[in-house]
């Protein structure tokens, strides 16, 4: 057994039992703690299978956005563990469901036991038109060429739930701003950082969305960090969250998917299908759709997170 | 045994794990995160599809690599929607629960009797 795989090995354990952690910890707080730390862990085991793409998707969306979420979400809730302690489930529906995913567990690794060899591929094909695209990765030249449409649809679902969180508000705080204000202590931890990360984070969030072209990274990636800026901003009471009936934000929020629909339709007329590029102008146009995707993607975030207006409009 | 079938029958236990959270748990709270343990398990189970097949100087297939961030983000996108149900639930009722039958104005003196 080669050292590699006695570390992955190492590593796999680590991420069950982080796993176990949040399922089996008492407390709402320790197991979105441990939901995190699983998180980061998961990143590695990507690292590990050659996708540094997705382990950054997961270290900053699955791991941190998330993990922010969770925790405000918890801070709601605390007191709130009554619930829980008249409706746990007795011992025999415990039981049951152990052994239920038991099966399902042993279920999925037959299937990953008996996966075909040799594996089917298509990174033959996605090697030989990487070049029409313009760009060096080939995961991006999935995203924003190939399977452009996924993209699309997928930066519409981040719009629709932004709708419906903000559609939860009641009626009196329609067009107010999100509950996020923090009352500012100017000597605090977190206004110190807050004044000292956004700068360098925003560089950072540009720099992996730019180079997302030919290296790990790309508009989602960047977005994120872009968010988590903002958010830092906000919780740290620097910036107040924005009424949801202001103008500018529902023109940034809407002009990625928006710029992308537009080029989308134009490939009809110029390259004879939907969001096909014309050869020679592909890396233009995945920028040209990147950049307002990209600003379009953060303030979503930002929001998703900030969650429903809580507070009445202003006059 | 390949670092990617490792990591494959690792995602297998997490969907596992996962599921029993989803059914044990009562809280909400915590049926969304055992999903998102659900859905880190497929993500890694896809990887290592991914990772399988590698060919043509990549060293893992960009497309199921592509679905699997689609896929977290689209998963973000729902974990933030049932966080704001589950929030709002509180809002009207005071507390959290599934059960229909403890939802309005019933919540009692000593829950933990």
């Amino acid at each position: 057994m080669s050292l590699a795989f006695a570390l992955d090995a190492i590593l796999g354990l680590a991420v069950l039992a982080v796993a176990a952690w949040t399922i089996v910890a008492r407390d709402a707080f320790a197991a979105i703690v441990g939901f995190v730390a699983f998180g980061l862990l998961l990143a590695l085991v990507w690292v590990r299978l050659a996708a540094p793409d997705v382990a950054l998707t997961e270290a900053a969306i699955g791991s941190g956005v998330t993990g922010g979420l969770l925790v405000a979400a918890c801070s709601h809730l605390r007191g709130d563990a009554a619930a829980a302690g008249i409706e746990q489930p007795r011992a025999i529906l415990r039981l049951a469901a152990a052994v239920a995913c038991v099966v399902v567990t042993a279920g999925l690794a037959a299937i990953v036991l008996l996966l075909p060899d040799p594996a089917p591929t298509l990174a033959p094909q996605a090697a030989a038109q990487l070049a029409q695209t313009g760009l060096g990765n080939p995961v991006t030249a999935v995203l924003m060429a190939y399977r452009a449409i996924d993209t699309l649809l997928e930066v519409v679902v981040l719009l629709l739930a932004l709708v419906g969180i903000w559609s939860l508000a009641p009626d009196r705080f329609w067009g107010g701003r999100p509950g996020l204000r923090q009352h500012e202590d100017p000597n605090g931890m977190l206004v110190f950082l807050a004044r000292l990360l956004p700068p360098l984070g925003v560089l950072v969030g540009i720099h992996l969305f730019w180079v997302g072209a030919v290296a790990p990274g790309g508009e989602f990636q960047g977005a994120t960090v872009l968010a988590a800026m903002w958010l830092l901003a906000m919780m740290a009471g620097l910036v107040d969250a924005p009424p949801i009936d202001r103008r500018w934000l529902r023109l940034a929020l809407v002009a990625g998917p928006a710029v992308f629909l537009a080029i989308g339709l134009a490939g009809f007329a110029v390259a004879g299908a939907f969001l096909a590029y014309p050869p020679d102008h592909a890396k233009l146009l995945i920028v040209i759709i990147e950049t307002p995707v990209t600003l379009s993607i953060a303030a979503t975030l930002g929001l998703l997170v900030a969650g429903p207006p809580e507070r009445a409009p202003p006059g | 045994m390949s670092a990617a079938t490792l990591f494959g029958l690792c995602g297998a236990a997490l969907a596992g794990l996962g599921l029993y959270g989803v059914i044990v748990h009562p809280h909400p709270l915590r049926k969304i995160l055992a999903f998102n343990l659900i859905g880190g398990g497929v993500f890694v189970i896809l990887g290592i599809v991914a990772r399988r097949g590698a060919a043509a100087g990549f060293t893992s297939d960009p497309i199921p690599q592509a679905l699997v961030i689609t896929g977290i983000v689209v998963a973000f996108a729902a974990t933030a929607l049932a966080v704001a149900l589950v929030l709002r639930l509180l809002h009207e009722t005071g507390w959290v629960t599934l059960r229909p039958d403890l939802a309005i104005g019933a919540r009692p003196d000593d829950p933990h009797c």
